[in-house]
């Protein structure tokens, strides 16, 4: 973004990159740069490789072609603690409570061979993890198991977890995507609230145009621009769009909105 | 009229349902052991209610005359201490191996060949090298049931540990977990009601390699009396037996299963989340 100093180099780099699984081209030709503190939103047809992205970023796959570098370095090949997930489902440990979900985290964060922790660091871990449980809206349910909370709560959980490990960067991958719309808009203004106050670089990906276009900074559409019938995995998907969020004009929406979710054609 | 797929019987019905056949089977049997008493009051074959009690009290509440001890109690107690060792020895290998394989792909590849090979042994048939290499005593019984059941038990926890979801793995590495860390905190807990489930389905090879070790060389035992009392086709024995080691069976199956519940309260309605 503007404030930050023109020479300095961007948080991440998006240099040239192609992903594709044999002969399955997800992604193409990706460029970007992305600043701290920016908050892009990713949306696409499903299958489009926007998630494919997210798990780059995460380290869990890696590009075919070009690279992605994290303050000029390439991105590490594995998940670490600089980057925060939050995914659909499965992002919280079933067999802990949501206190010991996230003081878990501070064991994890110390070099240890069992990841448990006893006496003083034990109870900073546990005041650590009332006060962001208490951040997050979970004071009431230290002691339930997460089989015991709603959609909702799983995902408050999840977050609460992830933010005490300080991360950088946030991804998140669909993690509203289950939720009622209610509560999907608590969560929005919860992560909004946690974004401007960690000071976090957030990904979202949302299958839901609406959602990028009030949550963030940015917005990437990702689509196919090119496509062969006769050979539909010829082509991957390129970033169409990438809008500053809060500058769109209703026909640029519409423009995305029939892009993605093609109607089916009619006269006229 | 429901279909009959939808029709669900009431509680107390429910009940009588599962006592009848039971009480069918018992009822059968004494019929069948009367017509044969009438015919010959020697029979053996099928003894009545009152032959199988006096074998019973004869093994079980009185002095043996040849060593003063009470037989049917020792055999109980010497037969539950080779089959606890067993499957205590067979569920920590078991663990352990599912464990590492099913978590660290670069040990699997060298250990998984291996346990599919060895988990294809039928463990009886090396039961002749057992007692030669440990001996007639109770370790060669001890090792037939650990090394016939902790393969089972190993591929089971493998597996169960391949299912833990990836998404679990990845959120505490970015929590910055490290392998062991996972290991200790993410699936061990999570694999250890799977290890009393595996160990419950591992409960009736486990009988079944005790009893033949004990039928081949042992001293005491129930696998031991039944076939020592075999010869002289003491049915009022071998029947009242048989029985016990069902009995032991499902009460060490009902006590794995609460300890479970007890144990891992999250499990028991256990979402992945």
């Amino acid at each position: 973004m503007s404030e930050t100093d023109q020479d300095s180099t961007p948080m991440i780099q998006v240099n040239q990159v192609w992903k594709q699984y044999d002969d399955n081209i997800v992604l193409e030709r990706l460029n970007k740069t992305v600043d701290e503190g920016e908050f892009v939103t990713l949306v696409g047809a499903s299958g489009c490789g926007k998630s494919t992205f997210l798990n780059m970023l995460l380290g869990t796959e890696q590009p075919s072609k070009g690279e992605i570098l994290l303050d000029g370095k390439p991105i590490p090949n594995e998940a670490g603690s600089d980057r925060g997930i939050v995914f659909q489902q499965y992002s919280v440990f079933p067999h802990m409570t949501v206190l010991e979900n996230v003081m878990a985290t501070c064991g994890f964060q110390r070099p240890g061979i069992t990841g448990y922790l006893f006496g003083s660091g034990r109870s900073a871990a546990r005041e650590a993890a009332e006060s962001i449980l208490e951040q997050v809206g979970l004071s009431q349910a230290l002691k339930k198991y997460p089989h015991e909370l709603s959609g909702g709560m799983r995902q408050r959980l999840a977050l609460a977890q992830a933010l005490l490990g300080k991360p950088r960067i946030l991804l998140l991958d669909e993690s509203f995507g289950a939720l009622d719309p209610g509560i999907r808009s608590d969560m929005h203004d919860l992560v909004l609230n946690l974004w401007s106050e960690h000071k976090l670089t957030v990904f979202m990906v949302t299958h839901d145009l609406k959602e990028g276009f009030y949550l963030g900074t940015r917005l990437w559409v990702f689509d196919k621009l090119r496509h062969d019938p006769q050979a539909p995995q010829r082509y991957g998907a390129v970033i169409t769009y990438d809008l500053p969020v809060g500058h769109m004009d209703q026909t640029t929406y519409q423009q995305i909105d029939d892009h993605l979710r093609p109607i089916p054609a009619q006269a006229g | 009229m429901k279909k009959f797929i939808n029709q669900h019987p009431g509680r107390a019905f429910k009940l009588l349902l599962g006592i009848a056949p039971f009480v069918l089977l018992i009822l059968l049997y004494v019929m069948g052991s009367d017509a044969r008493l009438e015919v010959n009051p020697n029979d053996k074959l099928l003894p009545s209610m009152s032959q199988i009690a006096d074998g019973l009290e004869r093994m079980a509440f009185e002095p043996s005359k040849r060593s003063g001890e009470y037989l049917f109690w020792q055999d109980t107690a010497s037969s539950l201490t080779r089959l606890g060792l067993g499957i205590l020895i067979a569920a920590m290998l078991g663990l352990l191996i599912g464990l590492v394989t099913g978590a660290l792909p670069m040990i699997a590849a060298s250990l998984s060949p291996l346990l599919t090979v060895v988990s294809l042994i039928p463990p009886l048939a090396i039961l002749p090298i057992l007692f030669i290499v440990f001996g007639l005593g109770e370790l060669s019984k001890v090792v037939l049931i650990a090394l016939g059941i902790t393969p089972f038990i190993a591929r089971d926890i493998q597996r169960r540990t391949q299912e833990i979801p990836f998404e679990q793995l990845v959120k505490a590495q970015s929590l910055g977990a490290n392998t062991s860390q996972i290991m200790i905190r993410v699936l061990l807990p999570q694999i250890m009601p799977k290890l009393f489930d595996a160990v419950r389905l591992s409960l009736g090879a486990g009988w079944l390699f005790l009893i033949a070790a004990e039928a081949v060389a042992a001293t005491d035992g129930l696998g031991y009396r039944i076939f020592l009392v075999r010869r002289y086709m003491a049915m009022d024995v071998i029947l009242p037996y048989v029985a016990w080691i069902t009995i032991l069976a499902f009460l060490i199956d009902v006590t794995l299963r609460k300890l479970t519940n007890k144990l891992f309260p999250w499990y028991v309605q256990g979402g992945k989340s």
